[in-house]
């Protein structure tokens, strides 16, 4: 089944009379269940077609479809329900709430979905254990933590809701290879379940762990290959 | 959001930055300490005033002389008049309906002798009913009697303060002997202390009958003021008119304009005073609050710095999915939080400098659950005024643009 479906979107951002074409014309679908590598040098406008397929943001041109709705031309709050309900995040930085607790970080997207409060701890837990954070670190505050384990919580964050999709933006950009490589794993394990998982990177080696790998340069795709090597 | 997890956030975010919320909510204690502190002196002295005032006599109404017209139409001046009467005052005990009781008085100063002392009082000549209407009390001996007034008798009751003048401090002087304008006078009474009345105190005046100043002192047969306790505060209005009209009846003043007398109520001498004391409280009130506006700004200006400052937080929370009611309402409830805690210590602050107030500068106050209520919508809505402008900036955060912020 057809997850995601771009048919031709630019996005083009102007700055007084200067106008950047950041993506030229882009179009692909990606299916239930796929793990996709969108990879490109830096300034090669992945970013910005994450934030599109990530209902962060509007393509100028261009029509996309998310799981069959139109969703190119919708306003911020319409937006922010399709994020909260379908997508999960997991950033380079990891954006945890500093000076706040694991667990509450967790909670947070549950919160804002207006889950019932006393089932959310449950819930929070469950997900943190699945993304392989120790029981103990818990109540821990979120800056105490080691990058790793940050990005962890991350992950756990980022499943709470129970997203159909997963967006990691350079997920391993800020740990160490050897905590990179148990991130990469945790995706992996992850996509196994059944979820659909997309991964933005600079890096080929990253971008290994996926199945497919969607090459991105000047705004355009170059490559679109599934990944015969993988490591599966 | 549930309420209660707006609640959540904003202690968690308020408790996170401890001393810089503690600085900026200083702001709004301060300004409503002060509003709380200024209404409540400013009410105090409203109280002061208007118990002073009762203090003169209970639902009294007191019929002054007014301007006398001569012939020539040159006027002698208000309270100039000699029009008013003891029979003007005995009409208006029998004629005028609720009157409880009627004292004439004509008062002048004199110069006043016992033994090898003296003092310039007040020689006030009056009724038997006095004491009753002007609130006044016997320490020694006994007030002027009916008898005496027949009789015009030469005896005087003396105010406290023209005893200690006379005779020294807590003396009895019933009994002896005074010389007014050179007559004597056997001292039957002493009154008890009033304090000062604001008006010119009672406590430094002597008292003879009226019938004995009219004749012996001053002359005359007027009287200076006729005072009327009227039977309750619910009538003073109509025994007001009452009197007025039947003055100008005895009188044949037809048009009221002319009256050559004028009667003033308590209620008239209290409403004016507390319209002064009203507008100073107004005043104080407002003087004060521009410290509020102030502490309003301090908050302001510390919600921009935390919006800017937490703008990366603003971006992920969108990203997982806040709306922008989410996130305004999460910075308003900040900043409505801050002022109302400001709000709750500055009214502990403010009842403590009004106690302070009373305790040095022995000035009345009163902390009125007006002011109280005042204070806490007054902080509640600075908080979302002066919140409001950096709610929406953070509610209108590009997602995009705030993940990326350094």
């Amino acid at each position: 089944m057809v997850m995601i479906e771009v048919k031709n979107i630019t996005k083009i951002y102007k700055s007084g009379n200067v106008e950047t074409k950041v993506l030229k014309g882009i179009s692909f679908s990606i299916n239930n269940g796929e793990f996709v590598a969108i990879i490109g040098p830096s300034g090669s406008g992945k970013s910005t077609l994450m934030h599109i397929l990530g209902c962060l943001d509007t393509p100028t041109s261009g029509q996309y479809f998310f799981e069959g709705r139109e969703v190119s031309k919708l306003s911020d709050d319409e937006l922010a329900d399709i994020r909260r309900e379908k997508i999960g995040f997991v950033f380079q930085s990891f954006n945890l709430l500093s000076r706040t607790t694991v667990l509450r970080n967790v909670m947070l997207p549950l919160a804002y979905a207006n889950f019932p409060k006393d089932r959310r701890e449950e819930i929070a837990k469950k997900s943190l254990l699945s993304s392989g954070l120790d029981e103990k670190s818990f109540n821990h505050l979120s800056n105490q933590l080691s990058g790793g384990e940050m990005q962890r919580v991350a992950i756990a964050r980022a499943l709470v809701n129970n997203p159909a999709l997963i967006f990691a933006d350079e997920p391993t950009g800020n740990l160490d290879s050897k905590t990179g490589e148990l991130v990469m794993e945790t995706f992996r394990k992850l996509n196994e379940q059944g979820r659909t998982i997309i991964l933005i990177t600079h890096e080929k080696y990253i971008a290994e762990n996926a199945r497919r790998k969607i090459s991105i340069r000047d705004g355009e795709i170059v490559e679109d290959i599934i990944n015969h090597n993988h490591n599966n | 959001m549930l309420i209660t997890d707006l609640f959540e956030e904003t202690y968690l975010a308020i408790s996170a930055n401890k001393v810089r919320s503690g600085l900026t909510i200083l702001g709004i204690v301060i300004g409503i300490g002060s509003v709380i502190a200024m209404i409540s002196v400013g009410q105090g002295a409203t109280g002061s005033i208007e118990s002073n005032i009762q203090a003169m006599g209970s639902n009294l109404i007191t019929v002054t002389p007014g301007t006398q017209r001569s012939f020539s139409q040159v006027s002698s001046g208000r309270g100039a008049a000699q029009t008013l009467t003891l029979e003007d005052a005995d009409a208006i005990a029998q004629e005028v309906l609720s009157v409880q009781a009627v004292a004439p008085e004509l008062s002048r100063r004199y110069q006043i002798v016992a033994g090898g002392k003296n003092t310039n009082a007040q020689v006030d000549g009056t009724t038997t009913s006095y004491p009753d209407v002007r609130n006044v009390e016997i320490d020694l001996g006994s007030f002027i009697s009916d008898q005496n007034v027949t009789n015009q008798s030469k005896v005087a009751v003396l105010g406290s303060i023209a005893r200690d003048d006379l005779f020294g401090e807590g003396a009895n002087p019933v009994g002896q002997t005074i010389r007014i304008n050179g007559i004597n006078f056997k001292v039957i009474g002493v009154n008890k202390s009033k304090g000062g009345t604001g008006f010119g105190s009672q406590d430094d005046m002597v008292f003879i009958p009226l019938t004995t100043i009219q004749k012996f002192l001053a002359g005359a047969n007027y009287v200076s003021t006729i005072n009327v306790q009227a039977e309750s505060s619910q009538v003073i209005t109509q025994v007001q008119a009452d009197i007025t009209n039947l003055l100008l009846q005895r009188h044949n003043i037809t048009d009221s304009t002319l009256a050559d007398f004028s009667v003033i109520s308590e209620q008239d001498i209290v409403g004016a005073a507390s319209s002064i004391t009203n507008t100073m409280t107004v005043l104080l009130a407002a003087i004060a609050s521009i410290s509020l506006i102030v502490g309003g700004i301090g908050i302001m200006n510390m919600m921009m710095t935390t919006v800017t400052e937490r703008t990366r937080e603003i971006g992920l929370r969108k990203a997982i999915g806040a709306k922008r009611l989410d996130i305004s309402l999460q910075f308003l409830a900040e900043a409505v939080m801050l002022t109302f805690l400001g709000g709750i210590i500055g009214i502990i602050l403010g009842g403590v400098l009004a106690y302070g107030i009373t305790l040095i500068a022995g000035l009345a106050t009163k902390i009125s659950l007006f002011s109280i209520i005042l204070a806490f919508s007054v902080s509640a809505g600075i908080g979302i005024v002066f919140g409001y402008w950096p709610a929406q900036k953070a509610s209108k955060l590009n997602p995009i643009e705030a993940l990326r912020y350094e």
